[in-house]
C-alpha cells in the first residue's frame, strides 16, 4: 500500500514535470486574450512588465518628443473624394521644454509635455513665405501666431479647436502637434506578437467628433502602425497608418504615413525628408523676431 | 517493482488527464467572442519595421535612411516666385465725378530673394496695367504707373542681437484688425476702398529698420529719410466730401497737397519696445513725423497739408478665455496745434480700441468671429469749436467704431467666406467688406466681394463714400 502511494505520488510529479511547459504555454496563450494586463508581465517581450500608461507614454515619446528638437521638411498630398490632388510642402521645427528637475542629459530625457513648432510653409504659392508658430501647452489653449509676409503682419490666432485641418489636410493640428494623454482614458484590449492595441476613449466625449479610437502600436519600439477613429455610431470613419520607418539619428521615425477619410473619400499623404534630431535649437528660434527673419541654417 | 511502475503510470496518466480536462475548460470561460469591429485584420508592418532595427555604436558617418530624397538646393540660389492677376469691378451707383469702373487692372507680382554673404536681398514689383486710369507715368512713391515698387530690401544681422533691414519695405505693427493707432506706416486706402486685395492697403515705406533683441525687451527703431504719406483718397477714383467747396467732389478737384519733401529734412521716425511675457505680448510706442493723410490746410493756396504729428502709445494683447484679446492706446499730438485754436490743422487725438477674436467650434468648424470698439476722441474740443468757420459742420467729439469679422472655411479649407463691418454710431454710416474667394487648385484662386458704404450724411469719414459702393471680381494666379 505504502509503495502505490508512493508510485501514484511519483507519477504525478513525473507528469507535472513533462507537461508543464506545455500546458503553460496552452494557459497563457489563452489567457492573455482573456487578460492580457496579467499576460503582460509573462509575454515575451524586451517590456515585459508594462502597464497600460507606461504603454501610453512611451507611445506618446516615440510619437511627438523623440530628441530635445527636431526638424523635418513636409510633403503632403491632398488627393480630395473626387480624386483631384493639392500639394502642400513646409519645413517645419520642433522644440521641446526642457524638465529643469531633471538629470537625464537632455537629448534623452523623458519629455515634459510643453513644446514649440515652427512651420516655414514653402507650397503652394499662395502660402509661400508664410510662418506659422505654436507654444503648446498641458493645461491651456496653445498660443499660436501667423506671419503674413506680404502685409508684414504678425497674427495672432485663436486656438481652442485643435481638430481642424492642418493647411487643407486630413491631419488635424493635433495630429500633428500631439494629443495631450491626459484627454483620454486608455484601454489595453489586445496584445499580438508584435503590436499592443490601445482603445482610447475621450474624457470629453462633446469635445471631439469620435467616440474612441484604437491605435495599433508596434512592440518593439513604440511606434504606432495603424489609428482607427470610431464615430459614434461605432463605424471606422478615419484611419491612420504609418507606411515607412527609417531609423534617423537613432529614433525610429515615420517618414511616409496617410490619413484617409473613410466615410467621404479622400486622403493625405505625407512623406518627411531632411529629419534631423538634436541640432541645438535655441528657444528663440520661436520669437517674433525669427517670424519675420526665418532661421535658414535650421530650415535647410 | 511491477506494482511501482503501474502505480507512477497510473499518477502519470491521470496527472495528464486532469491537466487536458482542466487547461480547455479554463480557457473557455475567460476568452471572450472577438466584439464587432475588433476584427480588423492586423495591419501590414510598414517597411522599415520588419526587421529588427539596426542601433550602431559610435555613429560616424551616414546611417541609411537620413540620405536626402528631394534634390536640395544651394543656399545661394535666386528664388522667383509671383502671381498673376486680372481684376475688374463696377460701381453700383451713379457717380458723375467717376468712372463706372472701380477697378480695372491686370498685375503681375514678381518677387526674388537671394541671398550672398550674410546679406540677403529682395525685390517684389508689381507690373500693371489699369485701363480705367488715363494717365500712366511712373510715379514710385504713390504707386502710379506701370510698376509698382513693393519691396526692394537688403537685410543683414551685424550682431547676434541685432538685425537691420535697408530699403523700400513694407511695416507693420499694432494690434487692430484694420484700425490703427500706433500704426503711422503709410497706408494706400484708394486701394482699400476699390477692391484690391488686402495686401495693398499697406504701401511700402523707403525707410531703414533697426532692431534689437535684449534679454529685458526688444527695440525696434525706423528711420524714414523723407517722409512717406498715405496713398489717400484724392477724387481721381473715389469721390471724397471737399470741405472747401462745401460737396462731394471727384475727379473734378482732385486734392492737390503740399506735401513735405526734403530728405532728411523732413524725415520720421518710429520706435517700439515691446516684450512677450509668456504669450502675453506688451509694446510702447513712438513715432516723429507728420500726419500720414492730410490733416489741415494752407489757407492761402488752399492746398492740402501734412501738419506735423508725435505720436505715442502702447498694447497688449493675450489670450482671454478661449480667446484673443487686444488692447491699445494712443495719443496724437499735433504739434502745429496743441491748443487747437488752429482751424487749419487738425487737434491732437486720443484713440483706444479694445478687441476680442475667437473661435467658435460649438457652432460650427474653421468659423472665426472677431468685434472690436474703437474711440477717437478730439482733444481741445471747445477750441475747435470756438474757430470752426461759420456753416461748417462739427465734428464730434468723441467718434466711435465698432467692427465685426466673420470667417467660416469651407471644401476642405478651399472656401473662404470672409465678412468685415465697420460702424460708426456717432456719425452713422458704415462699410462692409463681404468677400467670398475660392481655390480651384494649388495655382488659381478666384475671388468675388465688395466695398458698400452707408450714410447718413455724405460729410462723415464713410458715408462721404456712400456714392463709391462697387463689387470687383478677381481671378489669380500663383507659382
Amino acid at each position: 500500500m505504502k509503495n502505490l502511494i508512493a508510485g501514484v505520488l511519483a507519477g504525478i510529479l513525473v507528469a507535472c514535470i513533462s507537461a508543464a511547459p506545455a500546458s503553460a504555454q496552452q494557459a497563457t496563450g489563452k489567457a492573455r486574450k482573456a487578460a492580457p494586463k496579467a499576460a503582460a508581465k509573462d509575454a515575451a517581450s524586451p517590456s515585459s512588465d508594462l502597464g497600460v500608461e507606461e504603454i501610453v507614454d512611451r507611445t506618446n515619446y516615440a510619437a511627438y518628443y523623440q530628441g530635445a528638437d527636431g526638424r523635418a521638411k513636409v510633403h503632403m498630398t491632398i488627393t480630395d473624394s473626387q480624386g483631384r490632388k493639392r500639394e502642400r510642402e513646409f519645413t517645419i521645427l520642433r522644440w521641446d521644454a526642457p524638465d529643469p528637475n531633471s538629470t537625464i542629459p537632455k537629448k534623452d530625457q523623458y519629455y515634459t509635455g510643453e513644446q514649440k513648432f515652427y512651420v516655414y510653409f514653402q507650397r503652394p504659392a499662395d502660402v509661400n513665405k508664410m510662418v506659422f508658430t505654436v507654444w503648446k501647452y498641458l493645461d491651456r489653449d496653445d498660443d499660436r501666431w501667423l506671419y503674413l509676409p506680404g502685409l508684414d503682419l504678425v497674427k495672432r490666432i485663436a486656438a481652442s479647436d485643435k481638430r481642424t485641418s492642418f493647411v487643407g489636410s486630413h491631419f488635424y493640428y493635433e495630429d500633428v502637434s500631439g494629443r495631450h494623454i491626459t484627454e483620454d482614458t486608455h484601454e489595453l484590449i489586445k496584445t499580438t506578437d508584435q503590436y499592443y492595441v490601445l482603445k482610447n476613449t475621450p474624457k470629453n466625449p462633446d469635445a471631439v467628433e469620435f467616440a474612441y479610437f484604437e491605435m495599433w502600436i508596434y512592440k518593439k519600439n513604440f511606434v504606432v502602425v495603424k489609428t482607427d477613429y470610431y464615430d459614434k455610431q461605432g463605424r471606422k470613419y478615419r484611419t491612420y497608418q504609418a507606411q515607412k520607418v527609417e531609423m534617423i539619428d537613432g529614433y525610429p521615425t515615420v517618414t511616409k504615413s496617410t490619413m484617409t477619410d473613410d466615410k467621404m473619400g479622400g486622403k493625405t499623404e505625407m512623406s518627411y525628408a531632411s529629419v534631423k534630431y538634436n541640432m541645438g535649437l535655441p528657444e528663440d528660434v520661436f520669437t517674433e523676431r525669427y517670424l519675420r527673419r526665418p532661421p535658414f541654417k535650421y530650415l535647410r | 517493482m511491477k506494482q511501482v511502475c503501474i502505480a507512477i503510470t497510473a499518477g502519470f496518466l491521470a496527472t495528464l488527464l486532469l491537466v487536458g480536462v482542466w487547461a480547455p475548460a479554463a480557457a473557455a470561460g475567460e476568452e471572450p467572442p472577438p466584439p464587432e469591429g475588433l476584427g480588423s485584420a492586423e495591419p501590414d508592418l510598414p517597411v522599415g519595421l520588419a526587421a529588427e532595427p539596426q542601433m550602431p555604436e559610435g555613429l560616424s558617418g551616414e546611417e541609411p535612411g537620413t540620405r536626402q530624397t528631394s534634390a536640395e538646393t544651394s543656399v545661394q540660389a535666386m528664388t522667383l516666385t509671383g502671381f498673376w492677376e486680372a481684376r475688374g469691378g463696377l460701381r453700383l451707383r451713379d457717380d458723375r465725378y467717376e468712372k463706372e469702373d472701380s477697378v480695372g487692372e491686370t498685375r503681375l507680382q514678381l518677387e526674388t530673394e537671394k541671398v550672398i554673404d550674410q546679406l540677403t536681398f529682395k525685390l517684389t514689383s508689381d507690373f500693371l496695367y489699369d485701363w480705367t486710369l488715363d494717365r500712366s507715368n511712373i510715379d514710385l512713391e504713390t504707386g502710379h504707373g506701370w510698376i509698382d515698387l513693393r519691396e526692394a530690401s537688403v537685410a543683414f544681422t551685424p550682431f547676434d542681437f541685432m538685425d537691420i533691414k535697408v530699403g523700400r519695405q513694407i511695416l507693420t505693427w499694432g494690434t487692430g484688425d484694420l484700425l490703427f493707432l500706433n500704426d503711422l506706416f503709410p497706408k494706400d486706402w484708394q486701394a482699400f476702398f476699390i477692391g484690391r486685395d488686402v495686401e495693398y492697403l499697406k504701401a511700402p515705406s523707403d525707410a531703414i529698420k533697426t532692431s534689437l533683441y535684449f534679454e529685458p525687451a526688444d527695440v525696434d527703431i525706423v528711420y524714414v529719410p523723407k517722409f512717406d504719406s498715405d496713398r489717400f483718397i484724392r477724387g481721381e477714383r473715389l469721390s471724397y466730401y471737399n470741405g472747401m467747396a462745401g460737396s462731394l467732389a471727384g475727379r473734378n478737384a482732385i486734392v492737390s497737397t503740399d506735401r513735405p519733401n526734403d530728405v532728411f529734412k523732413d524725415d520720421e521716425w518710429a520706435l517700439r519696445v515691446s516684450k512677450n511675457v509668456n504669450g502675453r505680448e506688451l509694446a510702447l510706442y513712438g513715432y516723429s513725423g507728420f500726419w500720414k493723410s492730410p490733416a489741415g490746410m494752407d489757407p492761402a493756396s488752399g492746398r492740402a497739408t501734412f501738419p506735423r504729428l508725435r505720436a505715442y502709445g502702447a498694447s497688449g494683447r493675450t489670450h482671454v478665455g478661449h480667446g484673443i484679446g487686444n488692447l491699445e492706446i494712443a495719443y496724437y499730438d499735433s504739434l502745429d496745434d496743441r491748443s487747437g485754436t488752429n482751424p487749419f490743422v487738425d487737434n491732437s487725438q486720443l484713440r483706444f480700441l479694445a478687441g476680442y477674436e475667437q473661435d467658435l467650434k460649438s457652432i460650427a468648424r474653421d468659423l472665426t468671429v472677431g468685434a472690436q470698439w474703437y474711440l477717437e476722441w478730439m482733444q481741445d474740443y471747445d477750441d475747435y469749436r470756438n474757430v470752426l468757420p461759420a456753416g461748417a459742420k462739427p465734428s464730434d467729439e468723441y467718434r466711435q467704431v465698432c467692427t465685426v469679422r466673420v470667417t467660416k472655411l469651407l471644401a476642405n479649407q478651399n472656401l473662404n467666406l470672409s465678412f468685415f463691418a465697420f460702424y460708426s454710431p456717432d456719425d452713422q454710416d458704415a462699410y462692409l467688406r463681404p468677400n467670398v474667394s475660392y481655390k480651384f487648385n494649388d495655382h488659381w484662386t478666384g475671388e468675388v466681394g465688395g466695398n458698400i458704404f452707408i450714410a447718413s450724411d455724405n460729410r462723415t469719414f464713410f458715408g462721404q463714400f456712400a456714392h463709391d459702393t462697387n463689387v470687383y471680381v478677381g481671378l489669380r494666379c500663383g507659382f
